[in-house]
C-alpha cells in the first residue's frame, strides 16, 4: 500500500512537469541551464525568506502556539513576496544576459526568446518549489506508519501531491504572464501575478479542509492557464486548428501532410 | 580499515575540467589551456582545472559564415558542453546519493579512519573536535601537495613507467576491492545470497573490462560508465572513512588548495600542464573523464598507430591535443574507427578530471547522510550544478584553465549549512501545517 502511494503521489506531483520537461525541454541544452538557473534563483528566494523566519523565531516567544502560527504565516506570505522579487530579478538578468549576446552577436535572432525564457523559468520555479513541498512527504510515505493516527486528516498525502502538481503549473503559468507583462510594462498584470501567487498561498492556511484549499487553487491555475495561453499568443482560433490538424505552421514546422 | 598507500596513489589524479584544445592550431584556439588533472594519486584530489572546449576547430569549419552565426553557435556549442558534464555529474551524484539512502554501510560511523586523518574527532568538546579536524585538514592537503609534487617532477623527468605503473595499481584496487566491497554491502542489504564462484566472476569480468576501457580502448559509453562507477566508489569511501567535521573542513581547503595549484605561476599543476603542453602529449586517460569521441584517438595518428597506442599510454600533459590532433590527421586520412559522422564539433568533448565527480560526490553525499531530508540534498546538488555552470561560463570568458573546484563546493558548502539549519525548520513547520509558499 505504501509502496502504490508513494509511486501514485510522485506521478500526481510530478507527472505533468516531468512530461512537459522531457518534451520540451530535454533537447536543448540552453533551456535546460535556464531551468536549472531558474530552480538555483527560487531556491536562493527560500533560503533568504528561511533566514528572516528564523531570526523571528529566536527573538520570539517559542511557547505561545499562536505567536508561532503568526510568524510562520508572516514567513509564508514574505517567501511569496520574495520570490515574485526574485523572479523579477531573473527577469532583469535573462534581459541583459539577451541583450550582450545581442550585441556581440550582431544578429538578428536570438537562440532563445524572452518567451521560452518565461516558460523555462517558469517551469524552474515550478520543479524546485514542488521538490521542496513534497519530497520529504513522498520519502515519509514508503516508510511504515499509519496516517492520521492522532485524528489528523486522512488524506494528507494525496492532497499535498495534488496541491504540488497545482503549484508546480502555477509557477509555470506565473513566469510566462510575469515576463509578458514585464515587457509589455503592464504593471497591473505584474501586480496580479503577485496578487494571485498571495491568494493561492493564503487559501492553503485552511488547511485540512482541503475543500477549500483546493478548489480555489484549482479554479487560479485554469484561469492563470488561459491567461498564459493568452499572452503567449494562443488563441480560440489557433486552438481550434491545432486540435483538427489544420495548423499549417505548425505542420510546416514538423514536415507532416495535413 | 587504514588504507594503503596504493590507494592514496591511484586517487591522486582525478580531477580538473579539461579543454579539448589543440595548440598547434593556435589561430582559432583561444583557450588551450588544459588543465591537468592531479595525477597523483587515487585519494589524492587534485585541484581542477578546467578548460572548457572553445568550439575553435568549429570556428574553423565555419569562417565562411557570418559572425552572429557563430557567436550563436559558440552559445549553443558551449551550452552542449555544460549539458555533457550536467549529465555525468548527475549521475554519479545519483548512485553515491543511493547507495547512501539505501545501504547503511555507508553511513555507519567506524572507529577506523584513513591514515590520513590520524586526529580523532572527540564529540564531546566543541573546541577540541574543532582542533582535531583542522590538523586532519592539514595533515590530508600536505599529502596531497607533497603527492603533486612527486606527480610534477616524475612527469617532468620523464618517469612514464612509474607514473602509468601507480595508475594502473590505482585503479587495479578501485575496480576489484573497492567495488567487490561495495557488492558485499548491497547484497547484505537487500539480502541476497551470492556464492563466492558467482561473485568471482562478476567482479573479474568488471575488473578486467574495466582496466581495458579505462586504461586502453573501448567504447565511449562504457569508458564513461566506468569512470563514473569509480568516482562514486572512491566518494563512498571518502563519505564513510573522513571523520564529520574534517569532511567539511576538508572540502572547503581543498576547493583553496585547487584555487592555488592551477592559477599560481608556480602552481604545481599550471607547472603540469605547462610541461604537457611543451611536450604535446596527451594526458592520463584514468583520471580524465571525456564526453568526445577525441578520447579514443588510439587510432588517429595516420603515420604510426603504434606509437600513438604508445603515446596515448604514456600518460602526458596535453590531454586532448594530442587526440584532437590526431583527430584531425585521421579526418584528412579518412581514418577514423568509432567515427559516428564525425561532426567536427562532436569530437570537441569536454573533459572534467575524476577528482572533481569525486568531491562534488562527497558533498551531495554528505548532505544526504543527514538523514531523512531530501530538501539539503536537492540543494546541494542545485547548487553545484549552477556552481559548474559559472565555472564553464567563466571559463568561455578567460579562456585559460580555470579550477571547477573553488565555486561548485563554495555554492555547495553554502547551501549545505544553510539549507540544514535555516530552511529544514521552515519547511518542515509548513509541512506540517500543510501551507504551501
Amino acid at each position: 500500500m505504501t509502496v502504490a502511494v508513494f509511486f501514485g503521489c510522485t506521478f500526481i506531483a510530478f507527472g505533468p512537469a516531468v512530461a512537459l520537461f522531457v518534451f520540451t525541454i530535454a533537447r536543448d541544452p540552453l533551456r535546460v541551464i535556464f531551468l536549472i538557473a531558474g530552480a538555483f534563483f527560487w531556491l536562493v528566494s527560500l533560503l533568504l525568506s528561511s533566514l528572516v523566519w528564523f531570526i523571528t523565531v529566536q527573538i520570539s516567544n517559542k511557547n505561545s502556539a499562536t505567536q508561532q502560527t503568526g510568524l510562520l504565516i508572516f514567513g509564508v506570505v514574505l517567501s511569496v513576496l520574495l520570490q515574485e522579487a526574485f523572479r523579477y530579478g531573473y527577469y532583469r538578468l535573462l534581459k541583459k544576459a539577451n541583450e550582450g549576446l545581442l550585441a556581440l552577436s550582431q544578429e538578428d535572432t536570438m537562440p532563445i526568446s524572452i518567451r521560452q525564457l518565461a516558460y523555462v523559468s517558469g517551469l524552474g520555479f515550478g520543479f524546485m518549489s514542488g521538490a521542496f513541498s513534497v519530497v520529504n512527504i513522498l520519502s515519509d510515505s514508503l516508510g511504515p506508519g499509519t496516517v492520521g493516527i492522532h485524528g489528523d486528516p486522512q488524506h494528507y498525502f494525496i492532497s499535498s501531491a495534488f496541491m504540488t502538481l497545482a503549484i508546480i503549473l502555477l509557477h509555470m503559468f506565473w513566469g510566462v504572464v510575469f515576463f509578458e507583462s514585464c515587457e509589455r510594462q503592464r504593471w497591473w498584470a505584474l501586480g496580479a501575478v503577485v496578487i494571485s501567487h498571495l491568494v493561492v498561498s493564503c487559501v492553503t492556511f485552511v488547511n485540512p479542509h482541503y475543500q477549500g484549499s483546493l478548489i480555489p487553487t484549482y479554479i487560479i491555475l485554469s484561469i492563470m492557464a488561459a491567461w498564459a495561453y493568452l499572452c503567449a499568443g494562443g488563441s480560440l482560433r489557433n486552438l481550434k486548428l491545432c486540435l483538427t490538424c489544420k495548423d499549417k505552421d505548425f505542420l510546416l514546422a514538423n514536415h507532416r501532410p495535413r | 580499515m587504514n588504507t594503503s598507500d596504493s590507494e592514496e596513489d591511484s586517487y591522486n589524479e582525478r580531477s580538473a575540467l579539461v579543454q579539448c584544445e589543440s595548440p598547434t592550431i593556435p589561430s582559432y584556439n583561444q583557450d588551450h589551456d588544459m588543465s591537468l588533472p592531479q595525477e597523483t594519486d587515487t585519494k589524492r584530489r587534485r585541484p581542477v582545472s578546467s578548460g572548457l572546449d572553445e568550439p575553435g576547430p568549429v570556428e574553423r569549419e565555419r569562417a565562411s559564415t557570418p559572425d552572429g552565426e557563430e557567436e550563436e553557435l559558440t552559445l549553443k556549442y558551449g551550452a552542449k558542453h555544460v549539458i555533457m558534464l550536467f549529465i555525468p555529474v548527475t549521475l554519479c551524484m545519483v548512485v553515491v546519493v543511493a547507495t547512501i539512502k539505501s545501504v547503511s554501510f555507508y553511513t555507519e560511523k567506524t572507529s577506523q579512519r584513513l591514515i590520513y586523518t590520524p586526529f580523532e574527532e572527540d564529540p564531546n568538546s566543541v573546541g577540541q573536535r574543532l582542533l582535531n579536524s583542522l590538523l586532519n585538514t592539514m595533515v590530508m592537503i600536505s599529502v596531497i601537495v607533497v603527492m603533486t609534487i612527486i606527480l610534477v617532477v616524475l612527469y617532468k623527468y620523464r618517469c612514464y613507467k612509474f607514473i602509468h605503473g601507480w595508475l594502473i595499481l590505482s585503479s587495479l584496487m578501485l575496480l576489484f576491492w573497492f567495488s567487490f566491497m561495495y557488492l558485499g554491502e548491497v547484497f547484505k542489504t537487500y539480502n541476497v545470497a551470492m556464492d563466492y564462484p558467482t561473485l568471482v566472476m562478476i567482479i573479474w569480468n568488471f575488473g578486467v573490462v574495466g582496466m581495458i576501457c579505462i586504461h586502453w580502448k573501448g567504447p565511449l559509453r562504457l569508458q564513461q560508465a566506468y569512470l563514473i562507477v569509480i568516482s562514486a566508489l572512491m566518494a563512498l569511501i571518502f563519505i564513510k572513512y573522513l571523520p564529520e567535521w574534517s569532511a567539511w573542513v576538508i572540502l572547503g581547503a581543498i576547493s583553496i588548495y585547487d584555487l592555488i595549484a592551477v592559477l599560481c605561476p608556480k602552481g604545481p599543476l599550471r607547472m603540469l600542464v605547462e610541461t604537457a603542453q611543451e611536450r604535446n602529449e596527451p594526458i592520463f586517460p584514468a583520471l580524465i573523464y571525456s564526453s568526445a569521441m577525441v578520447w579514443m584517438v588510439g587510432m588517429a595518428d595516420s603515420s604510426n598507430p603504434d606509437s600513438a597506442d604508445e603515446r596515448q599510454r604514456n600518460e602526458g600533459g596535453a590531454l586532448a591535443q594530442e587526440g584532437v590532433e590526431s583527430e584531425d590527421d585521421a579526418t584528412q586520412g579518412g581514418r577514423r574507427r568509432y567515427s559516428a559522422e564525425e561532426d567536427l564539433e562532436e569530437d570537441r568533448g569536454v573533459k572534467l578530471g575524476l577528482g572533481d565527480f569525486i568531491f562534488y560526490s562527497v558533498l551531495v553525499g554528505k548532505a544526504a547522510t543527514t538523514g531523512g531530508d531530501w530538501n539539503t540534498t536537492l540543494a546541494c546538488f542545485v547548487a553545484i550544478l549552477i556552481g559548474l555552470c559559472l565555472t564553464l561560463l567563466l571559463l568561455a570568458i578567460f579562456k585559460k584553465a580555470l579550477p571547477a573546484l573553488p565555486i561548485s563546493i563554495t555554492f555547495g558548502l553554502v547551501f549545505y549549512f544553510s539549507t540544514d539549519n535555516l530552511v529544514r525548520p521552515f519547511m518542515d513547520s509548513l509541512a506540517a501545517h500543510q501551507y504551501y509558499i
